[in-house]
């Protein structure tokens, strides 16, 4: 991702900053020039609760240039009922399952070589477990 | 030292990375049999993801949820670390942004080696009780780097903990005095060029931790006329666990007072990040009305010593992931060989 790209894209990469619809109330993401549901154009932005369930993956063993792998790709649906491409992180791919609650990290995507600049942006990890529910069941 | 409007933590959040290093893996490539056993059983490793910027994100993200600040209010965001993912270029605006705090705010990286995390500390009650500014981010996290082989290995963890201060009415904790106590002492360091840091190995004991850690603790009782009798935990910095054990001793406090605050035994020493991990680890147990003793260490050297008093709404304020949650979830890196490749401690051109 070239750097002007990386910089514009920051709200919905670091945020998961997506947009409503002020006509007809839907979300989407990512943020576009106008509504999917009703073509309007007065779009507000509306942060991501983060928190989803894996819905389809895939394991990515032959990762292209610039990502470090294996690692899972995911889509995601979030609580808000959209779907979202995303990588898994802190999970391998044998125990990711169909429906795993998930909830949104900033993690490093890409770093541009050793001199390069680094690229953050949205992964989904398992939701951390509570220890006093693990100590309770 | 105390400022002008009375100020406290609103909000606290901690973090540490999932993945763990056995000591005894080190050990088994770098020592012979016989030796000393390592002063921490394990340590915490950051995934291939991970650097001090997505680890203060996850710590911060957890403070703001705590507190009753609305993000655009707060003026300040500072990072205390020592292993910032660019040598030039703060890391505070990453995770200023990623938080929606910019872009009314000061923001800047603070560099004191361990000390890095309660110098921002420091700044963030200044900032606050001068009215300067409303509510002030102060976090402190590392991933700390060691030379393979080096002493400093069998320890460098990773972890910190993000404090958003805020007026005292606001707050879960109440400043009731802070002091810093510093003079040049070289135990610790790291020239420019240089992957790792250097020590003075025996020198790091009683002319540097030991030195300045007393000295601050011992000025800040004075200043708030208590006995070590009358706080409910105290919280040091990390380095060894042995080194809490005894600046605690010697200042009289119990080992019951020091117990919750320690974590190294259980991540090894997260630097900049140890003492605030400590004091997040204290504020998930403590109770309304007790007295919290806080004191880092930062190599090169100094300390910054806190008293805080609970309040009545730390109860409804610790929701979402304790230090404990962060500890418990452990996942074991595959020997030796993974840890070095994790920590970029591996040369492939």
């Amino acid at each position: 991702m070239d750097l002007p790209r990386y910089h514009r894209l920051t709200a919905p990469y670091y945020r998961l900053e997506g947009q409503r619809c002020a006509a007809c109330d839907a979300v989407q993401f990512p943020p576009r020039t106008s509504c999917g549901a009703c073509r309007g154009a007065d779009l507000k932005p509306y942060r991501f609760s983060g928190r989803g369930t894996v819905y389809s993956f895939a394991e990515v063993s032959q990762p292209p240039r610039g990502f470090v792998g294996p690692y899972v790709v995911a889509l995601v649906e979030l609580e808000e009922g959209v779907r979202v491409t995303a990588q898994l992180t802190d999970i391998s791919a044998e125990e990711v399952e169909i429906g795993l609650p998930v909830e949104m990290v900033t993690r490093r995507l890409q770093e541009k070589g050793p001199h390069g600049y680094l690229v953050y942006g949205y992964k989904f990890r398992p939701c951390l477990e509570r220890s006093a529910a693990r100590r309770a069941s | 030292m105390k400022p002008n409007r009375d100020v406290g933590i609103a909000g606290y959040g901690a973090y540490v990375p999932r993945l763990r290093v056995r000591t005894a893996d080190i050990s088994a490539t770098w020592r012979g049999r016989g030796g000393a056993a390592p002063a921490v059983a394990e340590k915490s490793v950051p995934g291939a993801d991970e650097d001090v910027v997505t680890m203060a994100i996850e710590a911060a993200r957890t403070a703001l949820d705590r507190a009753a600040v609305d993000p655009e209010t707060i003026g300040a965001v500072w990072v205390g670390t020592e292993s910032k993912p660019y040598a030039v270029k703060p890391s505070a605006t990453l995770v200023a942004e990623a938080l929606g705090i910019t872009p009314h705010t000061v923001a800047a990286d603070m560099e004191f080696a361990c000390k890095a995390g309660s110098e921002a500390m420091q700044a963030a009650v200044a900032f606050v009780g001068s009215g300067m500014v409303e509510a002030a981010l102060a976090i402190g996290m590392d991933t700390a780097q060691s030379k393979p082989g080096d002493a400093l290995e069998y320890t460098a963890g990773c972890g910190g903990a993000a404090y958003l201060f805020a007026p005292a009415d606001l707050s879960l904790a109440v400043v009731e005095a802070s002091v810093s106590y510093v003079t040049d002492t070289p135990d610790f360091f790291r020239r420019e060029t240089a992957h790792y840091p250097e020590h003075g190995s025996r020198f790091t004991g009683e002319p540097s931790y030991f030195r300045h850690t007393l000295a601050a603790s011992r000025r800040l009782l004075a200043e708030v006329g208590c006995a070590p009798a009358d706080f409910a935990h105290a919280v040091f910095h990390q380095p060894v666990p042995k080194f809490v054990e005894k600046a605690g001793a010697e200042l009289g406090f119990t080992r019951e007072q020091i117990r919750t605050g320690l974590v190294a035994p259980r991540m090894g020493n997260a630097y900049a990040g140890s003492s605030l991990l400590g004091l997040a680890a204290v504020l998930d147990v403590a109770r309304p009305g007790e007295r919290i003793f806080f004191c880092s260490y930062g190599s090169g050297a100094g300390s910054d010593a806190f008293c805080f008093r609970v309040t009545g709404r730390i109860e409804e304020s610790r929701h979402g992931a304790t230090v404990l949650d962060y500890l418990d979830r452990r996942r074991l890196v595959d020997g030796y060989g993974q840890y070095l490749r994790l920590r970029g401690k591996i040369r492939t051109a």
